[in-house]
């Protein structure tokens, strides 16, 4: 791969967001992930749970979310993905949601709870897990928006010591099956870690220590990404 | 007891309710659990033990007992499932899932609990075949069940408190969810109620329509014709899809759920997603889950199971509300006339007695109270003391 390899930075919707987005694209983000809160988000950990609940907390809805999708397409120009759950989108309606959120500006979506064979016609990045068959990635490749998200572990987002062993083998047999960008997310957090998932894959995704970083403003959000961007760009 | 092996056959679907909302890290898992369920349900050994152990083991079948003073005047028959072993209905589920889950080579169980019926339940049944038990339960439901969380401590399992949210049973599932996301190649989660992500409701209603067998059997016995109604208390779902399974196809028995009027999913709830599956549920216009609030810790759940929500659009079953109150007049007049502490789930469906029309009807008991007393008797002494 020539590109360079990309930086996903996960965010919650809400007030801050568009001066985090700016500052996270400022570090060297290349695609903003908006997290739209759902009260019992399965796949989430403490951090990513803590963040939806203060957002709802706050008051947002998937009308201020699509909103908020809207404020920071404004301001920047990178890729805008919301990644949210099968609630939001069945309250919404399925194709309603895909409409508005293209509307205010976003690039796809994620859909956690959304297996790769669920909702077809929905567009959206597909996710696919070291527990995932070669029948169900191949699918999940045809089929995803752009690019693949890897979930590099078993278990839930959120910050872990190592990266997971379990990562380096998923990418070889993605790679075996589908030619697509592969970007890996969940438990990455630091620029080690991020350096040695983009060496072997095409992009990371980041979250629960992106959005521990943002509570302390912008300024610590952006310093962290670029600590994310020079490490990645050392190493490959 | 004969398991006929076509009634439990059906999609994973009930209506547009059901289905797999989970993150795709589940997806082997649930296959591997529909594939080793598909084989376990056409296999007259896996239900000659089950039937077994039912029997040698849970104390099946329960009986039915005619509640004459309960009911002065009216024939109502209580099925049993408080004298089962470990004192309510979830043990039938979680002896049919632990086989299930040794078929399937796990060596470690996952367990969510609310009452901590299901969670004692889970916690027998690994101890009665050497598996590693884990069950999460909210802190306030651990303080309201106290007595059911020594007991899972005493019988070998680890219950790990739940803190987040309203810390009861909406987030022990999700918690329980979560863990099995985490360990999914070593772990079989063990659902308690007819809920979650295909094929779970289906594989609950397998191992709980015993109960419904069992009575339909018990009061043609009986009584020589079939009741007018069936009554059961709605959480889940679980006793009541089991207790309705030997009914629905009687289209002249009335299918009554009873849910707490603050947890009344089925009543008075939206289609939503939670815990997998789309269902009937406490939910508002965006799509989150409500808090749903119950005296009974075992009704306390803003979801149910999609079967139920079918049958309400069906029209098949009805579902009515039941206040704390109405209940706790209920527990207490069950024991003081028939000597029977009843759990405070099943003392809603003793609370709508009244109200339904018939000479005959047929309510499941689906568990005692002795895990109550605390609560109940605090809560009465607020109340006016006349049954």
């Amino acid at each position: 791969m020539s590109e360079q390899k990309q930086i996903v930075i996960y965010l919650m919707a809400g007030a801050e967001t568009r001066t985090l987005a700016e500052a996270a694209v400022e570090g060297g983000a290349d695609l903003i992930e908006v997290g739209f809160p759902f009260s019992d988000p399965l796949a989430d950990g403490p951090v990513v749970r803590q963040a939806g609940e203060r957002a709802l907390a706050a008051g947002m809805t998937t009308d201020s979310c699509l909103r908020c999708v809207e404020d920071i397409r404004a301001r920047i120009d990178v890729p805008l993905v919301p990644m949210t759950y099968a609630a939001l989108l069945e309250a919404y309606g399925w194709e309603r949601f895909e409409a508005d959120v293209r509307a205010a500006g976003a690039s796809s979506m994620i859909v956690a709870d959304l297996p790769v064979d669920e909702r077809p016609t929905l567009r959206r990045v597909q996710l696919v897990a070291p527990t995932s068959t070669d029948e169900r990635i191949r699918l999940g490749a045809e089929t995803t928006d752009g690019w693949l998200y890897l979930v590099t572990l078993t278990g839930t987002t959120g910050a872990r010591s190592e990266l997971s062993p379990a990562f380096a083998g998923l990418v070889q047999r993605v790679r075996a099956l589908a030619d697509v960008a592969l970007y890996g997310g969940f438990g990455i957090s630091t620029p080690e870690q991020a350096a040695a998932a983009a060496g072997i894959a095409d992009g990371i995704v980041v979250g629960s220590r992106a959005l521990q970083v943002a509570a302390d403003g912008p300024g610590p959000l952006r310093d962290y990404v670029r600590s994310l961007r020079e490490a990645i760009d050392r190493a490959t | 007891m004969t398991h006929s092996m076509t009634e439990f056959a059906g999609g994973n679907t009930y209506g547009e309710y059901g289905g797999r909302y989970v993150p795709e890290t589940l997806i082997p898992a649930l296959d591997e659990l529909e594939a080793g369920w598909q084989a376990a349900r056409v296999d007259a050994d896996f239900w000659r033990e089950f039937d077994e152990l039912g029997r040698t083991y849970s104390g099946r079948p329960t009986p039915l007992t005619l509640a004459e003073r309960f009911a002065p005047g009216r024939r109502i028959y209580l099925k049993r499932e408080d004298l089962l072993h470990t004192g309510a209905h979830k043990l039938n589920n979680a002896v049919g899932q632990v086989l299930l889950a040794r078929r399937l080579g796990k060596q470690r169980i996952v367990a969510e609990t609310g009452a901590g019926q299901h969670g004692v339940a889970a916690a027998t049944v690994c101890a009665r075949f050497g598996i590693d038990c884990v069950v999460f339960m909210g802190e306030e439901d651990m303080r309201r069940q106290q007595p059911n969380v020594e007991r899972m401590g005493l019988l070998g399992a680890e219950v790990r408190p739940v803190t987040i949210g309203k810390r009861t049973l909406k987030e022990a599932t999700s918690e329980a969810i979560r863990d099995w996301i985490t360990y999914v190649d070593s772990t079989y989660y063990l659902i308690g109620s007819a809920v979650g992500p295909a094929p779970y409701p289906e594989i609950v209603k397998g191992f709980q329509t015993v109960i419904g067998q069992e009575a339909r059997e018990q009061i043609l016995t009986a009584e020589g014709r079939l009741p007018d109604a069936v009554l059961a208390c709605v959480g889940g779902g679980s006793n009541a899809i089991g207790m309705f399974a030997g009914f629905v196809e009687d289209a002249d028995v009335a299918l009554i759920g009873v849910e707490a009027a603050e947890a009344a999913s089925t009543g008075s709830g939206r289609t939503a997603i939670l815990h997998g599956s789309r269902s009937s549920v406490l939910a508002d216009e965006w799509g989150q889950i409500l808090d749903a609030h119950s005296i009974s810790a075992g009704l306390d759940y803003p979801g149910v199971g999609p079967e139920h929500a079918l049958l309400r659009d069906q029209s098949r079953a009805v579902y009515l509300p039941c206040t704390d109150e109405e209940a706790l007049a209920a527990f207490r007049r069950l024991t003081a006339t028939e000597g029977i502490i009843p759990a405070l789930e099943p003392a809603h469906a003793l609370a709508r007695v009244g109200d339904i029309d018939g000479d005959l009807l047929l309510v499941c008991l689906s568990g005692r109270g002795d895990k109550d007393l605390a609560e109940a008797l605090r809560a009465l002494s607020g109340l006016d003391p006349t049954p």
